[in-house]
Order: C-alpha cells, then sequence, then structure tokens
C-alpha cells in the first residue's frame, strides 16, 4: 500500500517534470498552427475578417506571385541542398582520414561559419556583389568582365549570390554531422577494404554512403525544410528582387502580413501550403532513404 | 606511389582553398570595419585605421548601445528559460518514463515539423493582443520550450544511472532534489552545450524579432544592421563594424567552446 502511493508520488512528479514544456509547445505551436487553419479559411484586410471557405486556397492557384515564389524556392533546393551536401560529405571523408595532418584547424575553419548569424553572412555577401563590391573589382581586374555587373538586379545572378551565401553559411554545418556520423563507423572496414584493393572513391561509394544514410536522410530533411522556409537571406540580400525573381514563400507571407495593408487569412494560406510542402517532401523522402 | 602522392597535395589544395572560402567573410568583414566606405569600394583588403571613425558614426546614427543590450538580454534571458523549462522535461521523460509520457514526447516532436512561417501570423495577433510586442517575453515566448532540446536532454538523461536516482530517494532526497543537486552537476556539459546553442540562436533570431520588436528601443543587433542598407547609399565601414559587434560574442563563444557547441548542434544525434 505504502509504495503503491510512493510509486503514484513519484509518478506525480514525473508529469510535473514534463508539463511546463509541454504546455509551451501546445499553446505557442500547436494552437497557432490551428488557428492559421481557420484563419486561411477566412478573407478580408486587417482585422476585419469574415469566413470565405476555401476561396483563399483556390486564390493561390491563380496567384503569379505565389507561384513565383514556389518555383523560386524549389530552384533553391535542388541547386543549393545536393551541392551543398555533396560538399560537406567530401569534406567530413577528408577531415575523418587518421593521417590528415593539421586536422584541428582544418575542422575549425570549416565549422567556422557556423558562427555567424544569418543576417550577418547576407550583409557580407551583398556587399560583395553590390555594384561597387569587391567581386566586380576583381573580376574587372582580372579581365574577366568589361563593365560592372550588376549581380543582384539579374534575376538569376541574384539567386546564385543567394545559393552561394547559403552554401557558405550551412556547408560546415552539415559537415559536423557527417562526420560525426562517420565517427562511429568502425576503422577496421575500411582497413578490410584497402587490404582487398578498394580504391578511395570505391570506398567512399560502397561504404562512407551506405553506412551513412540515416546521417545523410536527417541532413536532407533539415536543409530542405530550412530552405522551403528560406527568409533572412533573401529579404537581405535581394528583398525579393528583381521583381520578385527571388522571392521566397515565406518573403511573401510576411509581406502580406506586415507590410501593405494586411491579409491575415490569405498569409495563413501560404503558409498551410509550406507546411503541406514540408510535410510532403519530408515523408517523400523518408520512403526513399528506407528503400535504398 | 607517385600519383598518391599528387592526390594527397590535391587534398590539401582542396581543403586549404575551402578554407579560404570559409574564412574570407570574416577577415573582410573585419578588415571593412577598419576602413571607409570609399576604400572598401575601391577593393582595399588591408587593415586601415578609421575605426574609431567608424564606431562614432555608428554610434551617432543608431542606438548601438541599446541595441547591442536589447540582444544580450533577451538571448540570456531565452537560455536560462530555455535550459529550465527543457531539461526539466527531458529529464522529467527519461527518468519516468512510461507509456503515457512516451506518446507526449512523440508528439512534441511533431512540432519540429512546423514551419515558423506556418505560426507567424496567428502568434503576432496573440502577442498583440496579450501586448507583448517589443518586450522580452515577447521575443523569448515562442523559442523557450524546443523539442530539439527536451529531446537533447532526454538522450544525455539516458547515461545517467537510475540506481543514483534510488540511492538518493533512500537518502531521503525529495524528487526535485535530485534533479536540482544531483543531475544538473553531474550533467554541466550537457548543460553548457545546450546553453551555447541556445544562445546563439536567439542572439542571431531575426524574423520573430523583425514582426515583435517595431519599436527603437526594442531593437536587437540583426535588426539594427539591416536598417543600416535601408537609405539610398549604404556605408560600408559602419555596416561591416556593426557585423563585426554583432558576430564577436558568437565568434568568441565559438573560439572557446567549440567542443560543446558541436556537441549543441548535433544535439541527440549521436
Amino acid at each position: 500500500m505504502a509504495k503503491t502511493t510512493l510509486t503514484k508520488k513519484i509518478n506525480l512528479y514525473g508529469w510535473l517534470f514534463v508539463i511546463p514544456a509541454a504546455l509551451f509547445i501546445f499553446v505557442l505551436n500547436f494552437y497557432p498552427m490551428v488557428s492559421a487553419f481557420l484563419l486561411s479559411l477566412q478573407t478580408g484586410r486587417g482585422n476585419n475578417l469574415k469566413f470565405a471557405g476555401l476561396k483563399n486556397y483556390a486564390r493561390l492557384f491563380q496567384d503569379e506571385m505565389f507561384l513565383t515564389s514556389v518555383g523560386n524556392v524549389i530552384t533553391y533546393l535542388v541547386i543549393q541542398v545536393p551541392v551543398m551536401l555533396t560538399l560537406a560529405l567530401i569534406l567530413a571523408s577528408i577531415l575523418n582520414d587518421p593521417k590528415l595532418k593539421g586536422k584541428g584547424i582544418f575542422r575549425t575553419l570549416i565549422f567556422l561559419p557556423c558562427a555567424t548569424s544569418l543576417v550577418s553572412s547576407a550583409m557580407i555577401f551583398k556587399s560583395f556583389f553590390s555594384i561597387d563590391g569587391i567581386a566586380n573589382t576583381t573580376l574587372m581586374g582580372l579581365g574577366v568582365l568589361q563593365s560592372p555587373m550588376s549581380w543582384l538586379t539579374h534575376p538569376v545572378w541574384a539567386k546564385f549570390v543567394i545559393i552561394l551565401t547559403i552554401t557558405w553559411r550551412w556547408t560546415g554545418y552539415n559537415t559536423v554531422f557527417y562526420l560525426a556520423g562517420l565517427q562511429n563507423i568502425d576503422r577496421s572496414v575500411y582497413e578490410a577494404a584497402r587490404i582487398d584493393g578498394a580504391s578511395a572513391s570505391r570506398q567512399f561509394f560502397s561504404i562512407t554512403i551506405p553506412l551513412l544514410k540515416p546521417v545523410i536522410l536527417l541532413t536532407t530533411i533539415m536543409s530542405t525544410n530550412g530552405t522551403l522556409q528560406l527568409f533572412d537571406e533573401v529579404r537581405n540580400i535581394t528583398n525579393g528582387g528583381p521583381g520578385i525573381a527571388t522571392l521566397s514563400i515565406s518573403q511573401y507571407i510576411y509581406n502580406l502580413s506586415f507590410m501593405y495593408n494586411p491579409q491575415f487569412g490569405y498569409a495563413a494560406a501560404v503558409s498551410y501550403a509550406i507546411l503541406v510542402m514540408v510535410a510532403v517532401l519530408s515523408f517523400i523522402q523518408i520512403k526513399v532513404g528506407d528503400k535504398r | 606511389m607517385k600519383q598518391k602522392h599528387l592526390a594527397t597535395i590535391a587534398t590539401y589544395v582542396f581543403l586549404c582553398v575551402v578554407c579560404l572560402f570559409s574564412v574570407f567573410p570574416f577577415y573582410f568583414m573585419i578588415v571593412g570595419s577598419t576602413n571607409l566606405s570609399v576604400d572598401i569600394v575601391k577593393g582595399r583588403l588591408f587593415f586601415g585605421t578609421h575605426l574609431i571613425e567608424n564606431f562614432k558614426t555608428l554610434a551617432s546614427t543608431v542606438k548601438l548601445g541599446n541595441a547591442f543590450w536589447n540582444s544580450l538580454r533577451n538571448a540570456l534571458a531565452n537560455t536560462v528559460a530555455s535550459l529550465f523549462v527543457c531539461s526539466l522535461a527531458g529529464y522529467g521523460f527519461q527518468i519516468y518514463r512510461d507509456k503515457g509520457k512516451d506518446t507526449l514526447m512523440g508528439l512534441l516532436l511533431l512540432s519540429m515539423m512546423v514551419p515558423f512561417a506556418a505560426l507567424m501570423v496567428p502568434l503576432f495577433r496573440m502577442f498583440s493582443q496579450a501586448r507583448l510586442l517589443d518586450t522580452t517575453a515577447g521575443f523569448i515566448l515562442p523559442t523557450i520550450s524546443t523539442a530539439f532540446l527536451i529531446f537533447f536532454f532526454r538522450q544525455s538523461a539516458e547515461s545517467f544511472p537510475m540506481e543514483t536516482v534510488q540511492a538518493a530517494r533512500v537518502d531521503g532526497l525529495g524528487e526535485l532534489g535530485i534533479f536540482f543537486r544531483i543531475f544538473v552537476p553531474i550533467m554541466a556539459p550537457t548543460f553548457s552545450a545546450a546553453a551555447i546553442v541556445t544562445f546563439m540562436s536567439a542572439w542571431n533570431n531575426y524574423l520573430w524579432p523583425l514582426i515583435i520588436m517595431q519599436s527603437q528601443e526594442s531593437q536587437t543587433m540583426p535588426l539594427l544592421i539591416t536598417g543600416l542598407t535601408a537609405g539610398y547609399t549604404t556605408d560600408y565601414g559602419i555596416l561591416m563594424l556593426s557585423v563585426t559587434i554583432t558576430t564577436l560574442p558568437t565568434l568568441i563563444l565559438f573560439f572557446t567552446q567549440q567542443k560543446r557547441f558541436v556537441e549543441g548542434v548535433l544535439g541527440s544525434v549521436k
């Protein structure tokens, strides 16, 4: 009898420990998620809203700005994520080589960009590629360019600058994950492969990649989520321009809600589009990752 | 054998190029803060003598001290609150583990999939109704409890021996006492790893403060930086100085606590 009351008391404590954190997440994550959905069924300006059913969702498919922002984000995604993850994977396998000298310094320098904020990195790269920036000065000095190039007002080059900035900021971050994954692989596996005469690239494709599959899956999902939610870089490097050529979905939601006359209902519908894309893409990646 | 040498050399060259690419923006930012805008534009890449001049200009154009203090206060408050709430929960989920709590943990993990963009509109409306705009509480509330940190502490608590808990109970220590007097001191490295990543992400947070920190008085460093480029011409000297000032605290944390930083980034992935 005494024992059961003690267990009950202890169990009660367990709940007391977890409830504050759970409440925060319910009130500040799950509740707004539900209310965003309810909001997405209403139209109007400012706080003057009325029920409109699925009208906002129908509007999505005819909204050129929305469709362009989705296209832009998908462009960032399909170019940036594979390039960055491949680079991170190569760097991690080089850094994992026990014979590499100066490993500590190389590792520190490769991780270094993680120590800066997205806003700071955006500002630095924006300065590089401004009309009077160092990119133009250097390329003109080398004779590659005759006159200064207007990187940030060119629809393709502006995207390039954004992709370069994201790659700079996040490659080291992903290398951290791969390096941790590689350190879990028993070195004797590589020894055995070497004795069998497997080349470095063969070892990379036949040992490293298959054994790192869970980590690769994780980083792919994280990077996909991050890119779908891209905001800081786009807002600070190009502000979505030229025109809407670099606009991201998050920035579009921000503009709809907080610039000009707020359209909260429609903004909420756009935000649900991101939510659905995140869910669908993660689901596909997990399914594909499981099969391989 | 010769081919192998070439491959080794190529590897080092590749690493050096990557490291150069990684470091150059930092060099540019620091050097830029010591040069005048006109020289930066001309492509000057050496240290100049205008650091103090840039600082004076920056301090007279914007409320630098105020923004720095806002960033520091918000980030510290966020870190303390997050560590308290999430470590309690992580410990609770592991030490008092049962079916109900496992289900709840699984549910909380789903929140990691919810993009912030889907929350910002309702959160903004909630916070403006609750009069939390321009406040530290408003800044930190959405990021106090994260599934990432809870899970991180839960995984760390896995290595905390149950016998220790039982022995402490026999010794008459209460449940909260076990947590504060035994778990927290033993897990100090986990707490510092969690503190570093939480501090850094709060310090660097941009989108949420952009939405709710609307007055000049409540502006944080990232908002201050972006404000500097709002005009027609940008003074690159003071822009780079403000970027340097904002990056310095996180850079120092990174260099002095790299091991903990990496642990924090990895979280529960091991």
